[in-house]
């Protein structure tokens, strides 16, 4: 049976609680030095399927600004980070928009919303 | 017109809006913040990352939302005025406030306390002297982050990084994303001053290589940046001869350290700790000039908004009492003195009325000096040591905090200190 162990920084949150992870034939076996469970649950997914949060902006018309913030309403796989920031790239919306409405429905098919992250409201002609 | 303030707050960022809520809280009958962006909330609108908030908000949230949630704490309260697009000229020290906007004109405000809020700037390329040709494309981080997301134009295409702090590493993230090439993040330093996760989670995910140990020693262009040279270090920081490599770039951005802004508290001649470049306060948050208080960036760079707010909520609260004659007089003063391998602690006094409150819990928020593992933090007075915490990590890029039980202070003399046993 192959056995590693793993030293990684867990960034859940900003703490950054180094993680000692044995893994054994490809699976997470073990995790220690993290402070809280979302450091667990991190080294599991960092080893098998690491997943970030996306944070972006798209254009808006209409608007204060002629940018709206965006966040994933959750973690997206990593590999495919860059492609949906590209795909945000082309999105445009009209405002006003409101924290936490839906920009983009099921990004790239990957089963994640990705929301507005602030209010925008319309541009006083 | 004149009127009188319960509480006047200078800056409507995470602190001021913190300090204001926390007034109102603490029976504060009115109080105003003034910004001087056209919009409260302070540098975290730009900040649209996420990784703010669990601390004081016990969530996770972008630093819009963050923003989001301080002004929803601030408005539709009666007792609380916000004024945007305005500029705070001068503090006087009877509290009188001198501001200007453009459809109110000249201002003149008088206040029985006054918050100092107004957060930190950027160190520019003036500040740290890298030497070679003037070209345009050198930019500090936030004021590329502000370009890119909020006012929706790019600085380049092809960028150098100088500076492992925070705002530099979330920036290579951020311009990759934009589909630009960050070819490379240079540090000075023999250690990042950037939290770990932002290492891994910036660099690390866009194999964006970090040089530790180098800088800058010429930018080269006539009109547009064109690349620049590096060299290694030494450990007095002095590139060492033969160690140059050029770096292809169209863009510099300077992630070079933040200078708490303190125009006004000078023009107050408030007393000014050399080492976190802010006014020097005590658990209160008061400065050394009676019913002035001071929180948040301004007083000590933090590294996270979180314990902005925390502070800002303690100096609402305190001059909310004094406003009100609440305050009980400071019978004796203890110096707070950073030493051993602690480079700068906030409070550096604490103010004891005769009768300790026996719930009162002063709370210390220290920098290290260089980085450590498995170390002791002692605060003591003389040979009485009042707490002695291990601490398994130390880095200057992440604040320390300890929580005291003022009534520890009954027994002591003038002084404590704040070091590390190794």
């Amino acid at each position: 049976m192959a056995v590693e162990t793993r030293v990684m920084n867990c960034i859940m949150c900003p703490m950054g609680c180094e993680l000692t992870v044995t893994i054994e034939d490809g699976a997470v076996t073990n995790v220690t030095g993290n402070t809280c469970p979302r450091g667990a649950i991190y080294a599991k997914n960092e080893v098998t399927a690491p997943k970030r949060m996306l944070t972006s902006t798209v254009a808006i018309e209409g608007g204060v600004l002629p940018l709206l913030p965006v966040v994933s309403a959750d973690v997206l796989p990593k590999e495919r980070i860059l492609d949906c920031a590209c795909y945000l790239r082309g999105i445009k919306v009209q405002a006003p928009v409101k924290t936490g409405d839906v920009i983009v429905e099921n990004i790239l098919g990957l089963g994640i919303n990705i929301i507005a992250s602030r209010d925008m409201e319309l541009h006083a002609q | 017109m004149n009127q009188l303030y319960d509480v006047i707050i200078v800056g409507g960022g995470p602190a001021g809006l913190s300090a204001a809520y926390s007034a109102w809280e603490n029976g504060a009958k009115k109080i105003i913040v003034i910004e001087r962006d056209r919009e409260l909330g302070g540098i975290l609108q730009q900040c649209i990352h996420n990784g703010f908030g669990l601390h004081h908000f016990k969530e996770e949230l972008t630093g819009p939302g963050y923003a989001h949630k301080c002004i929803e704490l601030v408005k539709d309260k009666p007792e609380i005025e916000t004024l945007v697009d305005t500029m705070v000229l001068d503090v006087q020290n009877n509290k009188t406030v001198i501001a200007v906007n453009p459809e109110k004109g000249l201002m003149k405000l008088e206040g029985k306390t006054v918050i100092l809020t107004m957060g930190c700037r950027e160190r520019t390329r003036g500040a740290i002297r890298i030497p070679g040709e003037r070209p345009a494309g050198v930019f500090t981080a936030g004021a590329a982050q502000r370009m890119v997301n909020m006012e929706g134009y790019l600085p380049g295409h092809k960028i150098v990084i100088l500076g492992s702090g925070d705002i530099g590493l979330i920036m290579a993230r951020r311009m990759s994303l934009e589909g630009c090439k960050v070819q490379a993040c240079l540090e000075i330093c023999p250690f990042s001053n950037g939290l770990t996760r932002n290492i891994v989670q910036c660099l690390n995910d866009y194999n964006i290589p970090l040089y530790l140990s180098h800088t800058i020693v010429a930018i080269h262009g006539e009109e547009r940046v064109t690349g620049i040279t590096v060299a290694k270090v030494d450990e007095r920081m002095t590139p060492i001869p033969g160690t140059e490599f050029d770096i292809e770039c169209d863009t510099v951005l300077l992630s070079v350290g933040l200078i708490p802004e303190n125009e006004l508290s000078r023009g107050l001649n408030l007393d000014m700790n050399p080492l976190t470049n802010g006014p020097v306060v005590d658990q209160h948050r008061e400065t050394s000039l009676e019913g002035f208080f001071a929180a948040g960036n301004v007083v000590h760079v933090h590294d996270l908004v979180d314990f902005v707010s925390e502070e800002a909520e303690i100096a609402g609260k305190y001059a909310a009492l004094k406003a009100q004659g609440k305050l009980s007089a400071d019978n004796r003063s203890v110096k707070v003195s950073a030493v051993d391998g602690v480079r700068t602690c906030v409070p550096q006094k604490v103010t004891l009325p005769a009768e300790i409150p026996a719930d009162e819990k002063i709370k210390l928020f220290m920098r290290v000096a260089a980085p450590h593992r498995k170390v002791k933090l002692v605060v003591k007075s003389g040979e009485n040591v009042l707490l002695s915490r291990p601490l398994p990590v130390a880095k200057p890029s992440e604040m320390i905090a300890v929580e005291i039980p003022a009534a520890k202070f009954n027994q002591i003399g003038d002084e404590i200190t704040v070091g590390l046993v190794l």
